[in-house]
């Protein structure tokens, strides 16, 4: 065991050229995942988070691409990687696992080939060992009579049954980390439960690092042990999972919170955030958050942003909340 | 207090088999689906009725039937007495299609991306001859847009916005009941709350009915009065909100209510539900839950259940009591 975090993002920037200038759907995003842990990624739509996690697999699609800042892989640092490199080390070291199971199957092989191929690319077994570790695979994420089933193709699974596939997929040559982007948000409640429990066995039995990225705050709540929220391409708040949700510093997270309709408060009004995100052509000065901001200085619109490293390394955002009481129990 | 609208054992079944040919040659028996089984309910003036069940559980389908737009194979629904599916009176079929309106899950596709928004607002009462000066401009101003927003297309709004065009459209002919099939699924949740809260408010002021269609456990447990669950097609239980959710009768609501993921769950160990739902061209025998049921016994898989009524609950389940 040793203390290097299995993920680490460093800066990250990625950048988009376009007509009209340069737009930049991840800015200066920080954070790192240990061994064993799952954290948490979430932020309304085009937040920024699909493509976080797809520079970090080198899926980045053209015209996008990281400018600057780095990514560590147990230490060695990937983003450079290209080609027949970087797809080693995706099969390899990092699985993933998207919302749609059929872009990560070939629905012209059987669930069986398809795993036997990539365990024999990546691990030196044996077409029967391969085989046999294909059949292990499947039991292990739940898919009754596997020996039997491991010769159909995709399309003769159910969603959640494809679903289960794509993660043994993810997890049959052993990976370290594994990125799994809305997995369950095609999925209905009773499976999403199902797929949610097996993540959080697979990532504790087997010490995986999981970047989960989803919209739903009762998914993060739990499954996660840490969670980043993002907000127009960066970190609004990053920090244990409990912490976050119950007591956030972001006002943008508090707003997400008490947006969010909660058993307790029956029919009275929710909290809403006014407005709505940015384009990330036509970002506001300062703090991208300050038009929607109930506690929005003008230093918010007048400062360059601030993020967690000029701030209090939880909350990117110069007037925290809770942060008085803080203080006082610092003091 | 009167029911405005009335469902009554409705039924519908679709049929699903490969064409004629492909059936002869491959030796295959027509296949018919069963949709919505045996489904009765009645919904309450400037109530909230909710209807919650997983994909493919029948939800759009009742939704559907409701407003007109898919013909019941047995059964019937009444909206203010009259049965949209066999009434003869043209005026009365109007008067009732006026009535109610339906908002679409998906807030991009239900907007015609080349019309100006006070065409798109005010094409149902155009289209029937009606006045529209100034239609648009209220209405937007009632959803919380602004008068001038009339003159741009959907293409320059966000996602909410643009879901409130589609509810300022389905108030333009001053309709007494809505009819929203996944109103917010598609939207963020600070927006969805934007949405959710326009309607409780549009609700109080115009006095609305809804039928409100969601698989979201939350979002239905906040907007609605009275809450249907299904399971394949079929009623398993509805009761009163706090009534459901305080002591859920039916196995498969508590299963539901059990695996919804919860904000206040840290860490929480679910014992996931057991098994799939089942293919609905050949459900399972007597009650379709059986199969999953923790507590089935040997009648399940032969009879099933009817919809009994213990205190303000009616549940379709041999031991619930
Ligand atoms: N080719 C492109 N040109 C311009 N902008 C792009 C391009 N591809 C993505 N973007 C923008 O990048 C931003 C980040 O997108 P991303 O897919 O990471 O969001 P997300 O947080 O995953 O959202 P969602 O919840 O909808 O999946 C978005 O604002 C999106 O509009
Ligand atoms: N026009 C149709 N032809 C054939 N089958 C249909 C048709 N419309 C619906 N079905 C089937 O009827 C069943 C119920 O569908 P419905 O759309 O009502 O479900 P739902 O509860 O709204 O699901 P979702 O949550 O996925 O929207 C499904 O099995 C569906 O495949
Ligand atoms: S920096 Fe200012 S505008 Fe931004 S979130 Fe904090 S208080 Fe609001
Ligand atoms: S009728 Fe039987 S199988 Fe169906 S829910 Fe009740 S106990 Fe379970
Ligand atoms: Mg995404
Ligand atoms: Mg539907």
């Amino acid at each position: 065991m040793t203390d290097t975090p299995v993920l680490s993002v460093r800066n990250l920037v990625v950048e988009i050229p376009t007509r009209r200038g340069i737009l930049r759907p991840v800015d200066n995003v920080s954070y790192d995942i240990h061994a064993g842990e799952i954290l948490g990624v979430v932020g309304e739509s085009g937040a920024g988070k699909s493509m976080t996690g797809n520079a970090v697999i080198g899926l980045l699609d053209r015209p996008a691409r990281i400018t600057s800042g780095e990514i560590l892989l147990s230490g060695q640092p990937i983003h450079n990687l290209k080609g027949e490199a970087l797809r080693r080390l995706r099969g390899k070291k990092m699985g993933m696992i998207f919302q749609d199971p059929l872009t990560s199957l070939n629905p012209l092989l059987t669930v069986g080939d398809q795993l036997t191929e990539t365990i024999l690319e990546h691990l030196g077994v044996s077409q029967q060992q391969a085989r046999e570790r294909a059949i292990a695979a499947l039991e292990e994420v739940g898919i009754p009579a596997a020996r039997s089933r491991i010769d159909s193709y995709p399309h003769e699974f159910s969603g959640g049954m494809r679903q289960r596939v794509v993660i043994a997929l993810a997890l049959c040559a052993e990976p370290d980390l594994v990125i799994a982007d809305e997995p369950t948000t095609a999925l209905d409640v009773s499976v999403q439960a199902q797929i949610v429990a097996l993540l959080k066995r697979l990532c504790r039995e087997r010490g995986v690092a999981v970047m989960l990225v989803t919209h739903d705050m009762g998914v993060i709540a739990e499954a996660a042990d840490r969670v980043a929220v993002m907000y127009a391409g960066r970190l609004a708040e990053l920090g244990p999972v409990r912490e976050v949700l119950t007591a956030a510093r972001h006002p943008y997270t508090s707003g997400l919170m008490a947006s969010t309709p909660l058993a307790s408060q029956g029919h009275e009004r929710l909290r809403q955030i006014p407005g709505a995100m940015p384009r990330l052509g036509n970002l506001p000065d300062g703090c991208a958050f300050h038009p929607r901001c109930d506690y929005a200085q003008d230093r918010c619109r007048r400062d360059p942003g601030p993020t967690l490293e000029t701030c209090d390394g939880r909350a990117a955002c110069w007037f925290p909340l809770g942060a008085e009481r803080k203080q006082e129990v610092g003091a | 207090m009167s029911a405005l609208i009335k469902v009554d054992h409705l039924t519908r079944v679709f049929d699903v088999s490969k064409p004629w040919l492909n059936r002869v040659i491959e030796r295959l028996p027509r296949a018919l689906l069963t949709a919505v089984s045996d489904v009765s309910f009645e919904i309450e003036e400037n109530s909230v009725y909710a209807l919650v069940g997983e994909s493919g559980s029948g939800k759009s389908t009742i939704g559907k039937i409701v407003v007109g737009l898919v013909p019941p194979s047995e059964g019937a629904v009444e909206v203010e007495g009259v049965d949209l599916a066999t009434e003869t009176d043209a005026a009365r079929v109007e008067a009732v299609r006026a009535d109610i309106q339906m908002i679409f899950q998906d807030p991009y596709a239900s907007l015609n991306p080349r019309w100006r928004v006070r065409d798109i607002i005010a094409e149902p009462v155009a289209a029937k001859g009606g006045d529209t000066r100034g239609l648009a401009e209220k209405l937007l101003e009632q959803v919380g847009l602004s008068a001038r927003d009339a003159d741009k297309y959907p293409h320059e709004f966000s996602g909410g916005q643009r879901q409130r065009i589609c509810i300022a459209r389905a108030l333009a002919s001053g309709p007494k009941i809505i009819v929203c099939d996944e109103p917010t699924s598609a939207l963020d949740v600070s927006v969805q709350a934007q949405v959710l809260n326009l309607m409780s408010d549009l609700r109080e002021e115009l006095g609305l009915t809804y039928l409100f269609i969601s698989h979201d456990l939350t979002v239905v447990h906040h907007m609605a009065d009275r809450i249907g669950v299904l399971y394949l097609g079929r009623l398993v239980e509805e009761a009163p909100r706090d009534r459901l959710f305080d002591d859920p009768k039916h196995p498969y609501t508590r299963m539901l209510f059990d695996a919804a993921p919860r904000m206040d769950a840290f860490g929480r160990e679910v014992d996931p539900p057991k098994g799939e739902i089942p293919d609905a061209i050949n459900p399972p025998s007597g009650c379709a839950f059986h199969p999953r049921c923790p507590l089935a016994i040997d009648r399940c898989s032969r009879e099933r259940p009817e919809m009994r009524r213990i205190g303000d609950t009616r549940v379709a389940c041999h031991v619930a009591e």
